[in-house]
Formats: structure tokens, C-alpha cells, sequence
């Protein structure tokens, strides 16, 4: 279990339960019943306490949880026949993005996403979840191919932001994201989105420009991350919180701005307690969203999905 | 009284607003240390006459020299939230929004205007660095959009000019959903047939680059114009080593294929004369400075249509 930096009264408590428990499984006369029970019930009132009210800052460490379920987690648990995709046609295979056919409640579909990887060796493989100009050209030619088959896409979004390399930058990466988002605005075919962990800027506008944008609780979604505005506005990274807080990055802050469409309860204590049931209940939330989009016309799919973001920002925050 | 009074063309005139109107008359060029006479200055449209380095021109003067005889008249841009986010770091963003406002003498960071180039009807839209880098919120997007449904509404080519530090923070997602809201605008220009034409001056950045930026049927860019996604400073950081002279430049960028390509400031207005009028089938233009047509661009009497001010003179 790894234990976020506010979790750490948390991680004591537990990991003194879990003492006692060790401590009773090798020496049975001990009766630590009571003591155990004490600590976990003092455990979950904790847990509540510290998730009732999380901080926009909270909320993005728990975003980048590396024990969160991850794409590949949510393919291998939601779909069927998962058939990968690989390549640009151009210059390589991003291994930040993977996607291919897939089926969905029996329906096939195409599946992108980022994948960010869960111990060193796959981070690195796969970039920390950060495309690079493919990734973004891989997904346009499988948008391409729905279109064509008249398959759904679903993208499950999780990215820290593209890729900030020479190499991405020589190969046109903003050229590659502004196509990409191009493409999401222009396939006949329903596309439904779901916020996983992190919404990283362009490279996540460029997956998630959708008919449907669902978002996890404890996701967030934000043109800039809480330690880049900080630099930029107050001159200080250190200032992350005070960022966090203003840039209104929380789900529940684009559900009220209407960018998001719906929220998706996670686990007490985040989808990193309990992943199974976090990730049954995105695939509710996509079916959901699926349903209600499936046998419209490919005219009027383009066309919703355009005048949701040509009316998007005629409401604020609200007082 | 001052240099400008006895300044012979009217129409370079309102090169300057009265905020331009500088305490001294020099300004001296960052790249060569030259001290430039402003009068020169205007006249090369900001650039040093003595080693080509292309300064930060404000929109409406960029109009004022583009269009013919400095003739424009403006499109109004429907006004967008003030404040979304109730958004505030070291200031408030109101705040901000105010001083730039006083400080530029301009509304917001984008200008759109109709009128001609070398008797070619236009739609143009110009980014504003001097106003907040130029960033891109909510009324970029609008503006964007604006133009768009007035070039299809007029069956106009646009002409775009890039410029900007990347999105506004300030509006937080809001200013990221514009990258697909300003697509769309150009969507738009596509399905209706009409050039759009993008001009990327210095700097243009991040999801203003990732978006509208890089869509154009013909991309054009001013000289050694920075014009990138991620920063060289983000880069060198994430990348730990240095960045090699002239990379994210625009003819870095000609010489990679994101560009068609890079033209001084002072042949930019000829060289759009000449594409505009092949892509819209029209004979060629007998090219230079141009007297203002005879009656300005009236806008139409409709309700629905963006309502349009004339500036300039006539
Ligand atoms: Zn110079």
C-alpha cells in the first residue's frame, strides 16, 4: 500500500493494526481482538474524515496514485477480445497511448487511451502516460477506422500532459494534437470519455473531446498543472495549493462548469482501495453514457458534439 | 507639438493610439541594439531596419497597414463571462484584465476585422501579445468563432495572425476548452470551401499552437518566430541538456514540415494578396499600396449577424 504524504496519520494507525495482526499470527496465546478492532474502527473514521473534505491539491495526488487502476487495467477488466493497434504509419509506436478493437458489453468498439505504466520498467515504457506526436497520430487513425465501421470510441483519459521532448516538438507534436482533437470533433461514430486520474492540458483535450465526458471523483482536469501555474503566477512551485484551489480543477468544480457530464463515485478512501469496484463502476458510467448515444445519426452525433462546446463557458463557478 | 503632428500619411497616423505615443522617440532593437527613430519603425511595420529583427506589432496597427488604405471595419465579438472561475493568484483576475485593458487601450487579445487587400475582400483576426501574452480564454474563442461565421456568412477567406503565451489560466478549463471550441470554427471554414490562412508570429505557444494555429490550408510564419508546443525552457528541464541554436524557430520549423513558409512582415501583405486570390479563383492584383475603397464595408442589418463598428477613416 503506499500511503499519499496527507494519508500519513492514516498509514500509522494501519500499519499498527498490522503489527498487532503479525504479532497474534505467530504467537496464538495473544488476544489483540479488541486492540485491532479499536484501530481499524479509529482507521476508517480517519479515512472518512481525510475524504470528506478533499482539498483540489489532495485531489490531484490521489489522481496520480500510482496504485489507481490505469488503462490497461480497465481494458483487460471491461472489455472482451481486446484486439491492440499498434503504430502511426509514420514514425514509430507510442507506447503512452494504446488502443485498438475491442468489445464492450458484446459491442465492438475502439478503445484509446493513456497508460502510464505501473512499476519502473513500465513507466518508462511507457512514458509515464506522456504521448509523443504518434500517440496522437495513432489514435487519429483509429477514430478514422470507427468512423469508417461505425464503431463507438471510448478514450479513458489518464495524462500527466504531452510529451515536453525535442523529439516530439521537432515531429510536430501541437500540429499532431490539433488533428486529433480535429478528429474527435469530426467522426460520425458516438465518442464517450472518462477523466481515469489525471487530465493533462492539449493531451488530454485531444482524446477527450467528446459527445459524453464522464470524470472520476477524484480526477481532475486542468490546462496547466497546479506546479506549472504556480511558477508562472505566483513565481513560487511551492504555491501548488493555493493553484490548485484557483484553477477549479476537481470534478465536481467541471460538472458545475458543464464540461464534465457526470461524476463517478469512487471507494471510500479512492479508487486505489478498491479497484474493482472503481472499475465496475466506470464501466456503468460508459455504458450508460454509450446508451444514449447509439443509433443517432452520424449528422447528429457531430452536431451535439460541436454545440456542447460552442455553448461551454456560458456558465461560471457561480457564487 | 510632436513627431506625429507633422506626419504626412494619415493613415499610418492610427499606426499609434495615443497610449503608443511614447515618452522618448528611440527604441532600441533587442536583437542588434540599434536605436531605431519610431517614426522608421512604424514605417517598417516594427522591424529593424537594420538587422530584420521582428518586433511585437499591436493588432490594429497590423490591421491598419494589412488593409487597403488602413480601412477596416470591426466585428464585434460577443462578450464572454468576465470572471468564470472567480479566479485570483497575487491579483485579482479582474484586476489584470483592467490594467491591460489601460495599458493596450484594447478590449481583450483578439481583433477581428473585415474589409480589403488589394481589393480582396477579407475576413482577418489578429492576436494581441502586448495584451496578457496574447493568451487564449474565452474571448479568443469567441472571437475565433466570430470570424469564422462571418468569413462563411460572407463567403470570406480568413486570414489568421498567431500570437500568444499559450491559454489563459486565468479561466482555467475553460481556456483549454477552446482549443476545440476555436476547431470547430475552423471546421467550419473547411465544410463552407474557404481559405483559412494562418500567419504565426512571434511567440505562438502552446494550446493556441495545438489548436488553430496549426490548421491552416496555407501556414505562414514571420522570421525567427518562436512557435512550439512545450517551451525550450520546460524542454531543457524536462530533457537535461541544451537546446540546439534556432530549434523551435520558424524556420527550424519550415525546415521540419510544419510550415509552408516564412515571410518578412514587409512582403506578408503581398504575398496573402497573391495566395488569397489564386485559392479564390480570382485574377491577379496589380500589388502595393492601395487607396481605401470608396465606401467602407457596410455591415448587414440583420439581428443575427455579428453587429460591426467602422474604424479607421475613410
Ligand atoms: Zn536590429
Amino acid at each position: 500500500m503506499n500511503y499519499l504524504e496527507f494519508e500519513r496519520p492514516l498509514a500509522e494507525i494501519e500499519g499498527k493494526a498490522e503489527e498487532l495482526r503479525a504479532l497474534a499470527r505467530s504467537n496464538s496465546e495473544m488476544d489483540i481482538t479488541k486492540e485491532v478492532e479499536a484501530l481499524d474502527r479509529k482507521a476508517e473514521a480517519l479515512l472518512k474524515d481525510l475524504y470528506k473534505t478533499l482539498t483540489p491539491w489532495r485531489k490531484c495526488q490521489v489522481a496520480r496514485h500510482p496504485d489507481r487502476p490505469h488503462c490497461k487495467d480497465y481494458i483487460e477488466a471491461l472489455f472482451t477480445e481486446f484486439t491492440p493497434l499498434a503504430g502511426d504509419r509514420n514514425f514509430a509506436d507510442d507506447h503512452a497511448v494504446m488502443g485498438g478493437l475491442a468489445r464492450f458489453n458484446d459491442r465492438p468498439v475502439m478503445v484509446i487511451g493513456h497508460e502510464k505504466g505501473h512499476d519502473t520498467k513500465t513507466r518508462i515504457e511507457r512514458n509515464f502516460g506522456m504521448a509523443r506526436p504518434e500517440g496522437y497520430r495513432k489514435a487519429i487513425r483509429l477514430m478514422d477506422m470507427a468512423h469508417r465501421f461505425g464503431l463507438p470510441v471510448i478514450t479513458l483519459i489518464d495524462t500527466p500532459g504531452a510529451y515536453p521532448g525535442k523529439g516530439a516538438e521537432e515531429r510536430g507534436q501541437a500540429e499532431a494534437i490539433a488533428r486529433s482533437t480535429m478528429k474527435c470533433l469530426e467522426i460520425g461514430v458516438p465518442l464517450v470519455s472518462v477523466i481515469i486520474g489525471e487530465g493533462g492540458s492539449g493531451g488530454a483535450v485531444a482524446f477527450a473531446t467528446g459527445n459524453r465526458l464522464a470524470m472520476l471523483e477524484h480526477s481532475v482536469y486542468s490546462v496547466i498543472s497546479p506546479e506549472g501555474c504556480a511558477s508562472i503566477l505566483w513565481k513560487d512551485s511551492d504555491k501548488m495549493r493555493e493553484a490548485a484551489e484557483a484553477l477549479r480543477l476537481t470534478a465536481q468544480d467541471l460538472l458545475r462548469l458543464g464540461v464534465a457530464d457526470q461524476v463517478i463515485e469512487e471507494p471510500l478512501g479512492g479508487a486505489q482501495r478498491d479497484r474493482k469496484a472503481t472499475i465496475a463502476a466506470v464501466g456503468r458510467a460508459i455504458e450508460s453514457m454509450l446508451s444514449g448515444l447509439v443509433g443517432k445519426k452520424p449528422d447528429a452525433l457531430v452536431r451535439d458534439r460541436r454545440q456542447k462546446f460552442l455553448t461551454m463557458g456560458a456558465k461560471g463557478i457561480a457564487a | 507639438m510632436n513627431w506625429i503632428s507633422n506626419y504626412v500619411r494619415p493613415t499610418i497616423n492610427s499606426l499609434f493610439s495615443r497610449r503608443e505615443v511614447p515618452e522618448n522617440l528611440w527604441t532600441k532593437c533587442g536583437e542588434c541594439g540599434t536605436m531605431l527613430f519610431h517614426r522608421e519603425m512604424a514605417e517598417n511595420l516594427n522591424v529593424c531596419g537594420s538587422c530584420g529583427h521582428h518586433m511585437a506589432i499591436t493588432a490594429r496597427a497590423r490591421f491598419k497597414a494589412l488593409f487597403d488604405g488602413g480601412v477596416f471595419v470591426e466585428i464585434k465579438v460577443p462578450d464572454a463571462l468576465a470572471d468564470p472561475l472567480h479566479f485570483r493568484d497575487q491579483k485579482k483576475y479582474p484586476d489584470r484584465l483592467k490594467a491591460a485593458q489601460k495599458a493596450s487601450g484594447e478590449k481583450e487579445a483578439m481583433l477581428v476585422a473585415e474589409g480589403e487587400i488589394g481589393r480582396t475582400p477579407i475576413i482577418a483576426a489578429a492576436q494581441d501579445f502586448s495584451f496578457m501574452a496574447g493568451s487564449m480564454g474565452m474571448h479568443v474563442g469567441n472571437a475565433i468563432i466570430a470570424a469564422a461565421e462571418r468569413a462563411v456568412k460572407r463567403k470570406l477567406p480568413l486570414v489568421l495572425f498567431s500570437a500568444a503565451g499559450g491559454a489563459r489560466m486565468q479561466e482555467g478549463i475553460l481556456s483549454l476548452m477552446q482549443m476545440p471550441r476555436t476547431t470547430i470554427a475552423v471546421q467550419m471554414l473547411k465544410e463552407a470551401g474557404l481559405p483559412y490562412i494562418v500567419v504565426l508570429t512571434h511567440p505562438t505557444t502552446g494550446g493556441v499552437t495545438a489548436s488553430y494555429a496549426m490548421l491552416g490550408d496555407v501556414q505562414i510564419a514571420e522570421p525567427n518566430a518562436l512557435i512550439c508546443f512545450a517551451g525550450p525552457r520546460v524542454i531543457e528541464q524536462t530533457i537535461r541538456e541544451k537546446l540546439p541554436e534556432g530549434f523551435q524557430r520558424a524556420e527550424y520549423l519550415l525546415d521540419h514540415g510544419m510550415l509552408d513558409r516564412v515571410t518578412p512582415r514587409g512582403k506578408m501583405r503581398d504575398e496573402l494578396i497573391t495566395i488569397v486570390r489564386m485559392l479564390t479563383g480570382q485574377s491577379p492584383v496589380i500589388t502595393g499600396d492601395l487607396p481605401g475603397p470608396a465606401a467602407p464595408v457596410a455591415p448587414e442589418p440583420e439581428a443575427s449577424a455579428p453587429a460591426a463598428t467602422p474604424t479607421g477613416k475613410a
